[in-house]
């Protein structure tokens, strides 16, 4: 084939251009990601060896995946999806009997939720990998991950609210998680015209109080304020200790077209929360005790179960009655994340259409309430002058700032969507010290320890929102994309790119050695108090009520007992109750049975799952083990005969019995 | 001076309680898939492992090829055998303060009785567990040879298994060098 001129000449700018590069990069220190395999070797620091364990983990929120998934860094690879809001086909989550009513709530059973911030427990202003909480945006909820185990824990819902987003940020010693509305809601909820919007709905901030212990988590109280929309939060640390600090929008308090009304106040505010003067209000009575009605799901370890209770009550403090409990701070514009750097002192507003980041003094915020010096009352919330407390500007940093994390070096790192780039300043003088581009458009940032008193700023990473052609395409839909830095320099480097699940809005990241520790291995059998389990063979069984039917079921390698049923109608409700008697590590047992109109189970060593089984015509099925247990697995399989719902076949089962010779 | 055979007969009886504390034998069986190993531990009175469950995973290992379960309750030695160790300490005991050389010897000879028998023993253990398989294992190998060393290493499928003393096996044979020390310094005493 003849190449045409203009060919040609593209094909020799490629040639000239790449050798171009080749010395470019040979010749100086570049920052651009290829040069480590030319220049410094950024490879090798984020190669991690067959077999070696990262320094750090990263969880990543799963956005409208509803789930966390989890990561290793430096390396980027994925460790686990830890299935939290939405049900996962997978694991069974959501699907067998015992994990269902983990997604209970006041709408019933919702098997989805849009996840986006995670969050870690905290001692004494540091991460210790205990819990990690999460929010569901959708029917707003907060759920607790056990690091333990890496399951869901619990799930709590939060009344009152529309659109959990800003959540659940922690306080130092995990004392609260927070749940902000991001809608204005009618309080109570009612049949009322939308544009009766400013006159009837509300914006309400809920505190989850944290069992030290436990972990169990409870609505402590809830405070009611005007229905702007409340974006991101996070608690004071050290000096600010106390507070609680949540940007605002739509202070206009509008309902439609919210693009552009929604944006027309120069300032909006960041509303401070004293938290500790709620305490004493609330033990002082100051509070209303009001209906609700919203669920709070508990996951057992030893009976392997969850329970939904519907709470029916909840206390709201109200500012007109709780003088000093809440303040605004002025700040421009429609403010996104507000962040507190690791000393306290400075109360960052990353406000998303504007081009200067404005960081509020904490020191200067309580001379000014000692002052009094208050620009205006708004809903009994008494409004800061933004002079009185501004610390200083990082000036013209970038366009569309979002979120702002910390080294614990003094220094600053903010994502800016809209300019696609991350963007390091000094904390004090506001001088911007460092940029990098991001492929494309981060949202938010993470280093580990990035939002506590001490950060280990080893890392950042990007959490982009648009990948384009950063990867093999994918057709219409591409994973979005994160990228890693290495910070412990003066100039932040590119290191790597790594697809993520569904849409990590935010992340966080903690050293190993935090966690690795304390991870269970299996479940000890001998604590296992499932009302339906079969401690050993002997206990295996199938037994008739009505028309339920309970197969106690276990599995070894590599047999199910029983593996052959007989005995069950059409019409009849199976509960197959499978007890894994495996205690090694990595040894789970799958159960499928033919026609199940759910999943599967995915039975951990120690633990009962149950799938229900409604067979709706007669015949004999198949049931087999669904993960790879041995190099018996595929014989690991079994019969249940379904009879006509009139016949009188008995009920028998058994393992290992020789054929029928007649 | 004098006395010194004297306790020494008396420290390397006692030395034979430590087995009612410590394990007197390890088994590993090492494997790719088992980066940590597997390993067993038998004591005086029973058999265990690092985990609860050790057992049992040993027990599914050696199922694949027909192997017996290995049922403590099934081991009478595990019942039995404590009580000879008690026997060998209140003789012990007895030797000592009878003081006498040919009491020493006779207890010595006595204990090394008990350790070959012991560890004779242990081989018709394993040589039954070894050979005398199921003829419905799923897994037959021809001529291979499935019995755990008596003592050192040997490779077993994909599995490399050790067996090896342990604490309480040591201060076995601890007990009896201070037996024979007792008794030599003894013979010493009266040249
Ligand atoms: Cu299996």
């Amino acid at each position: 084939m003849k190449k045409h001129p203009v060919q040609k000449i593209f094909g020799f700018l490629a040639l000239t251009s790449m050798l171009v590069l080749f010395f470019a990069s040979c010749n100086s220190n570049s920052n651009s990601p290829t040069s480590g395999v030319l220049g410094d070797d950024v490879a090798s620091q984020v190669y991690v060896g067959p077999g070696e364990y990262d320094e750090f983990y990263g969880f990543m929120s799963g956005g409208f995946s509803g789930q966390i998934s989890v990561y290793g860094l430096p390396s980027g690879r994925m460790l686990k999806v830890i299935p939290v809001f939405s049900q996962d086909a997978e694991k069974g989550y959501g699907y067998n009997e015992e994990t269902k009513p983990m997604l209970n709530t006041s709408h019933g059973f919702i098997p989805w939720d849009d996840s986006h911030h995670p969050e870690l427990s905290q001692t004494n202003g540091e991460t210790d990998g205990r819990w990690i909480f999460i929010n569901g945006n959708n029917t707003p909820r907060v759920a607790r991950i056990d690091l333990s185990t890496f399951e869901t824990a619990e799930i709590i819902e939060i009344p009152n609210s529309g659109g959990n987003h800003s959540s659940p940020f922690t306080t130092e010693n995990t004392e609260y998680v927070v749940a902000g509305t991001r809608f204005g809601v009618p309080y109570p909820q009612a049949d009322v015209a939308i544009n009766s919007y400013a006159e009837n709905f509300k914006g309400m901030l809920s505190f989850i109080k944290v069992d030290p212990n436990s972990g169990e988590m409870e609505i402590a109280f809830q405070v009611l304020l005007p229905a702007f929309d409340y974006d991101l939060a996070h608690s004071g640390k050290g000096k600010s200790h106390g507070w609680t600090f949540f940007t605002t929008y739509n202070t206009e308090e509008k309902s439609t077209l919210l693009e552009v009304n929604a944006s027309q106040n120069d300032k909006d505010f960041i509303a401070a929360i004293n938290w500790k003067k709620a305490e004493e209000y609330i033990a002082a009575g100051n509070y209303k005790e009001m209906p609700a009605n919203y669920a709070h799901n508990v996951y057992d370890e030893e009976t392997h179960m969850a329970t939904s209770t519907m709470m029916k009550s909840v206390k709201v403090l109200t500012p007109e009655d709780c003088p000093g409990l809440v303040y605004f701070l002025p700040t421009p514009k429609s403010p996104h994340g507000v962040d507190v750097d690791d000393t306290g002192e400075y109360i960052i507003g990353n406000g998303k259409l504007s081009a200067d980041l404005s960081v509020h003094s904490f020191t200067k915020m309580q001379e000014a309430i000692a002052n009094e010096s208050f620009e205006t009352e708004i809903a009994g919330v008494p409004v800061l002058k933004f002079e009185d407390i501004l610390a200083g500007v990082v000036e013209k940093a970038g366009l569309g700032p979002l979120h702002t994390e910390f080294d614990g070096r003094g220094n600053a790192y903010t994502s800016f969507f809209i300019s696609s780039e991350v963007v390091k300043w000094k904390v004090g003088t506001w001088e911007v010290l460092d940029r990098a581009p991001t492929y494309y458009s981060v949202g938010h940032l993470m280093i580990p320890g990035g939002d506590s008193r001490n950060p280990q700023g080893k890392y950042l990473v990007a959490l982009n929102k648009i990948t384009k052609d950063r990867y093999l395409p994918t057709g219409p839909e591409m994973n979005h994309s994160a990228q890693l830095y290495d910070i412990s320099g003066d100039k932040m480097k590119l290191l790597l790119d790594f697809p993520t699940i569904g849409e990590p809005h935010y992340a966080q990241g903690i050293s190993a050695d935090r966690i690795v520790p304390n991870v269970k291995k299996i479940y000890p059998i001998e604590d296992n108090k499932h009302p339906y389990r079969a401690m050993g063979e002997k206990d295996a069984r199938v037994e008739r009520d009505g028309n339920t039917v309970h197969v106690y079921m276990t599995t070894i390698r590599s047999h199910f007992a029983p593996d052959n049923i007989e005995g069950i109608k059409v019409g009849d409700k199976v509960y197959f109750h499978v007890t894994n008697l495996e205690q090694d590590w990595d040894v789970p047992h799958g159960f499928a049975v033919q026609g199940a109109q759910n999943a599967e189970l995915l039975i951990m060593p120690g633990q009962t799952e149950t799938l229900y089984w409604e067979p709706k015509s007669v015949g004999v099925y198949p049931f087999y083990c669904t993960d790879f247990c041995s190099a018996l697995h595929q014989e690991m399989q079994g019969y249940i005969r379904v009879s006509p719902a009139n016949s009188n076949i008995a009920l028998k089962w058994g393992l290992g019995e020789e054929e029928d010779q007649s | 001076m004098k006395r010194i055979p004297q306790i020494l007969m008396l420290l390397g009886t006692l030395c034979l309680l430590t087995l009612f504390v410590f394990p007197m034998w390890k088994i590993q069986l090492f494997a790719p898939q088992y980066p940590d190993g597997v390993t067993m531990y038998i004591w005086i009175n029973k058999l265990g492992g690092d985990s609860p469950g050790t057992l049992q995973n040993v027990n599914i290992l050696n199922h694949y090829i027909g192997m017996k379960y290995i049922e403590p309750d099934a081991i009478p030695e595990l019942k039995y055998f404590q009580w000879i160790i008690l026997g060998m300490v209140g003789l012990g005991v007895a030797a000592a303060f009878w003081n006498k050389r040919s009491g020493f010897l006779i207890w010595l000879i006595l204990l090394a009785l008990i350790g070959i028998l012991g560890m004779y023993d242990f081989y018709l253990w394993e040589y039954d567990y070894g050979h005398n398989l199921s003829p419905k294992a799923p897994i037959k190998i021809p001529d291979a040879s499935f019995q755990p060393p008596l003592i050192g290493t040997k490779i077993i499928l994909n599995f490399v298994a050790k067996s090896l003393p342990h604490t309480g096996g040591y201060f076995f044979m601890l007990s009896g060098v201070l037996a024979a020390v007792a008794w030599w310094l003894k013979g010493k005493q009266k040249s």
